[in-house]
């Protein structure tokens, strides 16, 4: 009878049902009017500045430009080369932090006396705020306090011990060199717990088998943590392209716009030119290029699940 | 000796080499950092760059405390970072809750969302949060920078909160409530505590997060009185660039904060890399 009760519909039921169905909204929904709020609807309102006359000092702004913006864009010098070096920053810095991460994960794998020590740190440069680690290398760099570009001149990197941030032709090593410092953590951390996660007893099936050292890394390690490298890198690219606090507090695009990344490119646009417009512009041309790339990092994830 | 043993000799040799170059590179730039804070500005110059001065003084610091901004921006950055931590916590315990426990339409279209605001350039949106905050007088306000930073991180400690929800059976909170209890009453009464610690891990790396932003900071604020600490810290290093000492005695006073949350989530690093992964 009881059952029957339950199911009768009545003004009650219907609203515990309803009540019930809206449960997971009550939970989720001030994330998302968050989100939408502060993220997704100026995202849109970004978009349509891109197609719009906006510098922030000209009250006569405002205007429909079409895509004249764009069109400039195709011919800033600027741009092509803020372009090109926030490949080389990316490039550069996942590689280095890649690396340098997959040894020190490596080495942190097996037990040792003063592992938890050792592990705290060289943790610490993660905890360090981004723009504190681009200022502190910024004073590395500098030849009156820091002793990098002796260092540098002494191993004959150097022709003179000075300021590399102030040399347009390798200006951009500076926050590399910073950014790779700040990241290796990052790095160790993911490829420590995916080691981690590789069942012991293959590597000790593999070593009674007779194998050794290279060959386990070769056959067993690599194998396993290649989707979780390939994903993680790829990923970290897009974070890192998108990044551009070191370079705004180490040397704000210059000198000579030699430092600019795309990214840093939008913040001075806006920050300092105060056009809104042009700056939108270039965030619309980053999105799409970033569209590219997310499809092609699917299209690897596919191939590397029906590869495995 | 045999050569086994004088393998293994070598392979903890070259074991412990490579670690102490790796905790030399984590720490020497840190060291530097206190070194030079901690010099005189007249030895700064008349020494050249030598590694601990002969003589040490607590000058700097004591400039930076008294007789500069830097209280105010320190001020500043306190009262953004644990607003934007607590509220990121509350809005991001209740969406992680909802993804772990729930099936429900838009699940997927939510978690997708969330996914993507990891992705984008977060400095396309510094144009029109400026123009829209204007008017709402949330420019030159603390509060506007509170609002900005819980949306920036709500989505990674979402991700964060629910990989916490999930490693609890979900029988405790149904036992409560055939026992008659309101799930909102077992989500509070039993969940919650249980995830303190997720909780707090959550609370570390959104306070870390909130304490580092730059940018946005640098836009929205452009008032002395409304600075945070990498804005005050940023324009007094391009206004008094020669002043070192004092620059780096602040930029100590900025490590000391983000250290200390650093300490107390180490434990729960890994997950929150693996949860956030595109995030740092």
């Amino acid at each position: 009878m009881s059952v029957q009760a339950e199911r009768r519909p009545g003004w009650h039921g219907t609203r515990r049902r309803f009540a019930l169905r809206m449960e997971p909204y009550f939970y989720a929904s001030p994330a998302l009017i968050f989100i939408v709020a502060v993220m997704l609807v100026p995202l849109a309102i970004g978009l349509s500045y891109a197609f719009r006359d906006i510098t922030l000092l000209n009250p006569f702004s405002g205007g429909f430009v079409g895509v004249q913006h764009f069109v400039d864009l195709w011919h800033d010098s600027d741009f092509w080369q803020a372009l090109g070096n926030t490949v080389t920053w990316t490039v550069a810095s996942v590689s280095l932090q890649f690396f340098l991460g997959l040894v020190l994960a490596l080495r942190l794998y097996r037990p040792f006396p003063g592992r938890g020590l050792v592990q705290a740190l060289v943790f610490v440069p993660w905890a360090v705020p981004m723009f504190l680690s681009g200022l502190n290398f910024a004073w590395l760099f500098n030849p009156v306090i820091g002793p990098l570009p002796h260092w540098l001149y002494a191993v004959g990197i150097l022709s003179s011990p000075e300021n590399i941030l102030s040399d347009p032709a390798i200006a951009i090593w500076g926050p590399i060199v910073a950014n790779v410092w700040w990241g290796v953590p990052f790095f160790a951390i993911t490829l420590l717990a995916a080691l981690q996660s590789i069942p012991p007893e293959i590597y000790e099936a593999a070593e009674i088998d007779g194998a050794g050292t290279w060959r386990r890394f070769a056959d067993i390690t690599v194998p396993f943590l290649a989707p979780t490298i390939a994903i993680t890198v790829l990923l970290r690219a897009v974070w890192i392209a998108n990044a551009p606090d070191l370079i705004v507090a180490m040397t704000g695009g210059g000198p000579a716009d030699s430092t600019q990344i795309v990214a840093s490119y939008i913040f001075t646009q806006a920050f300092k030119g105060l056009d809104f417009g042009y700056a939108s512009a270039v965030a619309t041309v980053l999105l799409m290029l970033l569209l590219v790339y997310a499809l092609i990092v699917l299209m690897i994830r596919q191939s590397l699940l029906k590869a495995s | 000796m045999s050569a086994a043993t004088l393998k293994r000799a070598g392979y903890w040799t070259m074991h412990y080499a490579i670690i102490a170059l790796y905790v030399a590179f984590a720490l020497f730039p840190l060291y530097w950092l206190f070194k030079v804070s901690l010099t005189p500005t007249k030895l700064l110059y008349s020494e050249g760059v030598r590694m601990w001065p002969s003589r040490t003084t607590w000058e700097n610091y004591g400039f930076v405390l008294t007789n500069s901004d830097f209280p105010r921006f320190f001020l500043n950055s306190v009262i953004v970072s644990v607003s934007t931590a607590v509220l990121v916590t509350v809005v991001a315990s209740g969406a992680g809750y909802a993804l772990s426990r729930f099936r429900f339409r838009g699940k997927f279209w939510l978690v997708g969302l969330m996914l993507i605001t990891q992705m984008f350039p977060l400095v396309m949106l510094i144009s029109p949060i400026f123009r829209i905050f204007t008017p709402l007088g949330l420019t030159d306000s603390l509060l506007g920078l509170i609002i900005v930073y819980t949306a920036f991180n709500i989505p990674f400690a979402t991700f964060l909160m629910q990989s916490f929800f999930d490693g609890i059976p979900k029988d405790l909170e149904e036992a409560a409530m055939i026992d008659g209890a309101h799930r909102f009453t077992a989500f509070r009464q039993i969940i919650l505590p249980l995830t303190l610690p997720g909780i707090a891990a959550t609370l570390g790396f959104v306070f870390t997060a909130a304490w580092s932003e730059l940018l946005f900071a640098l836009m929205l604020i452009s008032k002395t009185d409304a600075s945070t600490f990498p804005v005050g810290l940023l324009t007094f290093v391009s206004k008094f660039s020669v002043d070192f000492g004092q620059m780096t005695a602040a930029g100590v006073l900025a490590l000391i904060p983000a250290c200390l949350f650093f300490f107390l989530i180490q434990r729960y690093l890994v997950r929150g890399l693996t949860a956030g992964a595109v995030k740092g």
